[in-house]
């Protein structure tokens, strides 16, 4: 096997392939814990989780195409070599290279926290949060090391089978059980709490569901994992088809709602961060150990599926960042990313045992991080080998330094503009940071000197 | 309705404007939706007006995608080739 091989599968794989794949990456312990735990703690600002996904799909049709010509003419195996390539610049490679092994980390970290909730909370208790985390990690790693993607695309279809049966079935199953159906459902959720369905006007409002959908969905695929998948394709039409497919597919969260709402009448009193223990605690609640077990098993891969992509990501980033592409033998670097992924795996072990509010902290920006390289991505899809490296450079700096302090200091747009109206503060405060990106891309580009002949449009350096 | 390849490759044709519909749909849901009656099959309005719009972002990817057919799919990239 080469590098190519274990990390984009030799650049062959089909539709239903690359379908597993991306969907795979989808459905992690957030939608399968969060998305639930959201529905049961906030109501309809989850909406969003369905919505942001949506739209990323409408942008793929054309967006994905057009990064995975380009992916395959350079033959490029990973997100900081496409965008070092694409802009001549090896530096920016390397900082994309550490930003998205930075928001990685705490990525991994929520699936292996997840996966330690799922196996104690499913064993109640016989199986520590502790040790399920030990076995989990090494699983995971022995799996990425021996088998890298085609492991994971087929580890993903068990997955997706699994979490289909698993949340369909409980999110019609729960609701008819305890309240005769869906609609009785909601009816007894309005009559408790009338204004929980509808975005509110403060707070989680109007605003900030659009600003969020918006922000999502630009980051949707900026995650380098992601990203990578797009490399493994076939063809571009792959992504053509997959865009009708996959909105069908975000359906599935639909059900998780429902069993979040069931959760929220019939295991009520989870508040905060617990909110996330919603499924398991109604499935306990309302099944035997046969039905919890199987749930348990569909939760345990949607941690371990998504986990083994991120861990080969890293690894194969960060071999790269230490043995660059032009050097020695193919099989060399496959046996470094094979060597640093226990490290990569390391390192979250060490996070996720440390427990605490910092880790959704950590998790938030590792979101907001891998948005700002949005903006670059655009300018040198557009502008080809007009765009400038130093603008990329300078933009994700700013946009990365802003969502560090924005996020450390814990500031809202509230806290940092108190009288404005709440149509303003209500933004998602990754606005800030999107548009400070953009300003100094668009500053730096003015200043450069130009890459190639011909026309810098400076007024709308960004699509 | 698609253009010939014979003609300078483009990204955009005018019939992807139908992607918008659903995009915006979805992205001003809680300005538009943001109510719980009616009901769509049980579901809350908001709800129910999002899954609509979900459903139909796939039909309209799927004609957008008949649409194009066998144009070729190439930008300024490969023009620069």
């Amino acid at each position: 096997m080469t590098l190519e091989q274990w990390s984009v599968g030799g650049r062959g794989f089909g539709t239903v392939f690359v379908f597993l794949l991306l969907a795979g990456e989808i459905y992690t312990t957030f939608t399968f814990l969060g998305g639930s735990g959201w529905a049961y703690g906030r109501g309809a600002p989850a909406f969003y989780i369905i919505t942001y996904g949506t739209i990323a799909y409408i942008m793929s049709y054309w967006l994905l195409p057009a990064i995975w010509r380009r992916a395959n003419k350079w033959k490029v195996l990973s997100q900081p070599e496409f965008f070092a390539t694409a802009y001549d610049s090896p530096l920016l490679g390397k900082l994309v290279a550490l930003v998205s092994i930075a928001a990685l980390i705490p990525y991994l970290v929520l699936q292996l926290k997840g996966l330690g909730i799922i196996m104690s909370e499913v064993s109640d208790g016989l199986v520590t949060s502790t040790a399920a985390i030990w076995i989990g990690t090494a699983a995971t790693v022995v799996y990425v090391v021996l088998a890298g993607i085609k492991g994971s695309a087929l580890n993903a279809a068990l997955k997706d089978i699994l979490v289909l049966v698993a949340v369909v079935g409980l999110g019609i199953a729960l609701p008819y059980a305890h309240f005769g159906g869906i609609g009785a459902m909601f009816d007894r959720v309005i009559a408790a709490n009338p204004t929980f369905l509808v975005v509110p006007e403060t707070g989680q409002s109007q605003s900030w569901f659009i600003s969020t959908v918006a922000l999502t969905a630009m980051g949707f695929y900026m995650w380098p994992h992601t990203f990578g998948s797009i490399f493994s394709a076939r063809d571009a039409k792959v992504f053509r088809r997959n865009a009708a497919l996959m909105p069908l597919y975000q359906l599935i969260l639909l059900f998780v709602f429902f069993v979040g709402f069931t959760a929220l009448l019939v295991v009520p009193g989870l508040t905060g961060s617990d909110t996330d223990l919603s499924l398991l605690r109604i499935v306990r609640a309302t099944y035997g150990p046969w039905v919890v077990g199987f749930v348990g098993a569909a939760g345990v891969l949607t941690a371990l599926v998504p986990g083994s992509m991120i861990l080969m990501s890293a690894a194969t980033m960060l071999s790269r960042l230490i043995r660059p592409a032009n050097t020695q033998s193919a099989t060399g670097s496959l046996t470094l990313a094979r060597a640093l992924v226990p490290l990569v795996a390391g390192v979250a072990l060490v996070f996720t045992f440390q427990g605490g509010s910092t880790l959704v902290t950590m998790l938030l920006m590792g979101y907001s991080m891998v948005t700002q390289l949005f903006p670059a991505l655009m300018a040198v899809l557009w502008k080809g080998r007009a765009a400038s490296a130093n603008a990329a450079i300078a933009g994700i700096v700013a946009g990365e330094l802003t969502v560090a302090a924005l996020t450390l200091s814990k500031s809202t747009l509230a806290t940092l503009l108190p009288s404005f109206p709440h149509a303003i503060t209500d933004l998602n405060i990754g606005v800030v940071a999107m548009t400070l990106n953009v300003l100094a891309m668009l500053v730096v580009a003015a200043g450069s000197p130009r890459r190639s002949v011909g026309l810098q449009s400076v007024g709308n350096g960004v699509n | 309705m698609t253009e010939s390849p014979a003609e300078s490759p483009k990204v955009f044709r005018r019939h992807h404007l139908l992607a918008l519909v659903p995009l915006l749909a979805l992205l001003f849901a809680p300005y538009i939706a943001n109510r719980l009656e009616p009901r769509i099959l049980g579901l809350p309005f908001l709800l129910g007006w999002i899954v609509v719009w979900v459903l139909l972002t796939s039909v309209v990817m799927f004609v957008i995608l008949r649409l194009d057919g066998d144009a070729p799919d190439v930008d300024s990239f490969d023009a620069d080739q």
